[in-house]
């Protein structure tokens, strides 16, 4: 089939033709775009934490009219309150194990700083120093939390110090992730080598690395040292505390309704509310509860417009075929068959649809520049791009199928009659 | 000939009803779209004390030098040593500074478990600073500030929950272990953003329950149940060493009643950080802000990335719809070339033309108006799942928002209508008449 009759015909409609393109074009921008940060989300959710995370659980409690963490005497009084807490959810028939520790990943409430393979680092040096986050704990957190060691050995009873929340004593021993011990020894051998947190002057051993522990915090801030954490072997004494617990398989619910009535019978003045005894399911679903509505948002709005798009489509050619219903006949009287009549209209429609896909590469391109520029995002893969032109073009020979067909039923007979 | 208009252009909406259905839905979810993604980004962006938001500054001083402050901008908040400075100092009509306390509440006499309280330890200017009305009595006094007084003001929620909803000014509430006397009772007041806290929150948060005395917060050695942030190696072991570290944790508020006083104010932070350095606490010229609350809160990004992200697509989304009608109205319109030849022909101008064909469009806007204003109701009730809580509840149908649907339905709808109709008015009556 020759293309210049069709260009010669598509001149005629100038107005239509550029409004169809235009649609696509734009289309094609937003959807390729929409469906890159619909991917984006979900391999953030998708990421791992690196813990066990079915039957594990976090209990978050405060005690009232608890001593002053700033006292020597009132640092030994909450401790003691917290091994009291620690030995009663241990002994329930229900718990596998517990570990007190200031937070969890995907908690967003992180104890950053940066440790460095030197000594007296001040903060913003760069180079050797590397952001981390801490996690305060004891010896049952790698079993609590489900942690693999790959080097090295886990915490034992005899590592475990504790502090006052606000206190910086030194931190004889560490363990930290494979991450992190990458990244301040490159050469690997991390076991046994000393770091500085903080700035410190004094060292800290590094005892054990664990193949992957994500930080607390979820937001932008952590890009860089998402997966550097350090795992410190010492309790925190504040007038409130966290226990991370492992349930015994099958005995999640059980064991989380036991942990109120457990507590207060230890000590009733403490405040444990609705939010105190939470799954990891639902920290993990509150953490990405935006990026998972975003992709739904994102979803919904690609599927409403290529719809939208489509009927567009069907109602101009439709229109078109109404108007030439007498040149289809004459065509057919002379000799054109209902294949050919298809083809045109389908050609017709590839050409406006690929006129409108190249402007909308080009608009795709652009509108994730302005996104990089103000939002972090990517670089939007060419594939992404690809997929979506033959998406688009899909779409408008999936349109224009059902006027095309009727156009082909002209009967020849058309011809001779007044339009 | 309105009402001719509107008759004619409903009866030709009727005869082509799958054509008229496919313009009203692209409008109306269209338009709901942007509607339902404006709410949140209306309630997220929308000044929180509209009356007073040029009049308040948050002075910032950089106490941490070039090396590690935030690439050159000083802390989003002051440390003890440069907060009391700045209280001490006498510029400023009005000035506070505060933090967020956690505290549990135990309830009068056996009735119940401790229970959360959260709140600010404020000075005495606060509530007239941020207009914090009451329902019963009324903040403390700066003479209460220099008592370190054991007054605290308690919000409607807390005085529901621990006193009926009593009159409670006067009485005497247990917190953490210490007993305070409430001198007020502010009625629901948590304005959103929650701009004089943007250190600690992102700016939505529940209301706060209790608001205590900042001197009294710190003889009882009261850390922030917020955030506090610090540089470098940590030597400090007591509630002195943290207090004379560079830890920042305080947010400071000045009122400054014109740009004079603000310049005034700002050369005031110059030179008491040009003193500083003289002292040679800070190694580093002068380097400070005084921002106000619109700068305040561009600066710490209030507004979530989603919010913008959202709103955009759906605009986007929205100008897709509006071309899809463009075309689709085309298509309409010009299908009904012979009608409109044999109207021009019995001697309507082109403009009574124009007219008809916008008041068809206008029908088929408001329309989608119609239907748009539904699905907007529908969605503004499930913004929750792109949205925490404390921001989706901001999404609300108020009349403003339904008038904005409806007009801007109309109005998107009578624009796009401008060319087609243009086009059916240009039909050149002869040329149809010939041909039909």
């Amino acid at each position: 089939m020759k293309l210049h009759p069709m260009i010669a015909a598509l001149r005629k409609h100038k107005a239509g033709v550029v409004l169809i393109a235009l649609q696509i074009a734009l289309t094609l921008a937003i959807v390729c775009n929409a469906i890159f940060i619909i991917g984006q989300r979900i391999d953030r959710v998708n990421r791992p934490t690196g813990l066990d995370e079915s039957n594990l659980f976090l209990v978050t409690q405060q005690w009232v009219g608890a001593p002053s963490a700033d006292t020597a005497d009132g640092v030994a009084k909450l401790d003691a309150m917290q091994k009291e807490d620690l030995a009663a959810l241990r002994n329930l028939p229900s718990v596998a194990s517990v570990a007190p520790i200031n937070s969890l990943p995907l908690l967003n409430s992180t104890w950053a700083g940066s440790v460095s393979t030197k000594p007296d680092r001040k903060f913003s040096d760069k180079g050797d120093n590397v952001r981390t986050a801490y996690y305060f704990t004891d010896d049952q957190a790698m079993s609590t939390l489900g942690l693999k060691i790959v080097a090295g050995r886990a915490f034992n009873a005899g590592d475990v110090q504790h502090q006052g929340f606000r206190d910086n004593p030194p931190r004889p021993i560490v363990i930290v992730t494979k991450a992190l011990a990458d990244k301040l020894f490159p050469q690997g051998g991390a076991v046994g080598k000393a770091i500085y947190v903080d700035g410190s002057s004094s060292p800290s051993t590094i005892v054990g690395v664990v193949a992957r522990m994500q930080v607390p915090a979820t937001g932008t801030w952590v890009n860089g040292f998402t997966w550097n954490a350090t795992l410190v072997p010492s309790r925190l004494d504040a007038n409130f505390a966290r226990y991370a617990v492992r349930a015994k398989p099958g005995q999640m619910e059980a064991a989380m309704r036991a942990v109120a009535p457990t507590l207060y019978q230890v000590n009733p003045l403490r405040v444990l509310d609705d939010d105190s005894v939470k799954s990891f399911a639902d920290i993990r679903a509150h953490a990405y509860r935006a990026d998972v509505g975003m992709a739904v948002l994102m979803g919904v709005i690609c599927l409403i417009l290529l719809s939208v798009t489509a009927a567009g489509i069907v109602g101009l050619t439709s229109f078109w075929v109404g108007q030439r219903h007498k040149q289809i006949g004459v065509r057919r009287a002379l000799g054109a068959r209902k294949a050919d009549i298809l083809h045109y209209f389908q050609l017709e429609n590839l050409l406006i649809a690929g006129s409108g896909a190249v402007g909308g590469v080009l608009l795709a391109i652009g509108l994730n520049m302005l996104l990089m520029k103000h939002y972090e995002m990517d670089r939007l893969p060419i594939l992404y791009v690809l997929v979506g032109v033959a998406a688009v073009l899909l779409l408008g020979q999936g349109a224009v199928f059902v006027p095309a067909r009727r156009a082909s039923n002209v009967p020849p007979v058309a011809a001779t009659r007044v339009a | 000939m309105f009402a001719y208009y509107l008759r004619l252009g409903m009866n030709s909406l009727r005869r082509s009803p799958a054509l008229t259905l496919l313009m009203v839905m692209a409008i109306g979810i269209g338009v709901a779209a942007s509607m339902i993604t404006y709410s949140v980004f209306r309630a997220v962006s929308g000044n929180p004390i509209p009356g007073k938001s040029a009049r308040l500054f948050t002075p910032q001083i950089d106490a941490w030098g070039p090396q590690q402050n935030l690439r050159g901008e000083p802390a989003e908040a002051l440390g003890y040593i440069d907060a009391m400075a700045l209280m001490r100092a006498h510029e400023g009509k009005r000035k506070t500074l505060l933090y967020p306390v956690q505290l549990s509440v135990i309830p009068g006499g056996n009735r119940d478990l401790p229970l959360n309280a959260s709140g600010y330890a404020v000075t005495s200017d606060f509530f007239a600073m941020f207009d914090v009305p009451f329902r019963y009595g009324s903040g403390w006094s700066a003479q209460d500030d220099d008592a370190h007084a054991n007054d605290v003001v308690i919000s409607s929620g807390l005085d529901q929950k621990l006193f009926g909803g009593a009159d409670s000014v006067g009485r005497t509430l247990n917190l953490g272990g210490h007993d305070y006397r409430v001198v007020g009772v502010a009625s629901h007041w948590n304005p959103r953003p929650r701009f004089y806290d943007l250190f600690s929150t992102s700016g939505f948060a529940d209301e706060p329950d209790v608001y205590m005395v900042f001197n009294r917060a710190l003889d009882l050695q009261m850390r922030t149940g917020g955030r506090n942030s610090c540089r470098g190696s940590l030597a400090y072991t007591s509630w002195q060493g943290y207090l004379q570290s560079n830890c920042v944790w305080i947010t400071p508020w000045v009122e400054l009643d014109s740009p004079a006083e603000a310049e005034g104010f700002r050369r005031f932070l110059t030179n008491y950080a040009a003193d500083q350095q003289r002292a040679g606490r800070f190694s580093w010229p002068p380097n400070v802000r005084l921002r106000d609350v619109v700068q305040w809160m561009d600066y710490e990004q209030v507004v979530p990335p989603e919010s913008r992200i959202s709103l955009a697509v759906a605009l986007g989304f929205f100008l897709i719809c509006l071309v899809n009608t463009i075309g689709l109205l085309l298509a309409k319109f010009m299908r009904r070339a012979g009608e409109i030849g044999v109207r021009r022909a019995l001697g309507a101008t082109r403009s009574e033309i124009y007219a008809q064909y916008l008041v068809e469009a206008g029908t088929v806007g408001l329309a989608g108006g119609v239907l748009g204003l539904l699905l907007t109701a529908v969605g503004v009730s499930g913004v929750g799942i792109l949205f925490q809580p404390e921001i989706a509840r901001l999404a609300r149908l108020d009349p403003s928002l339904v008038g904005l649907t409806l007009a801007v339905a109309i109005a998107a709808t009578v624009l796009a209508a401008f060319y087609p109709a243009w086009r059916a008015a240009h039909v050149q009556p002869a040329w149809q008449l010939k041909s039909s």
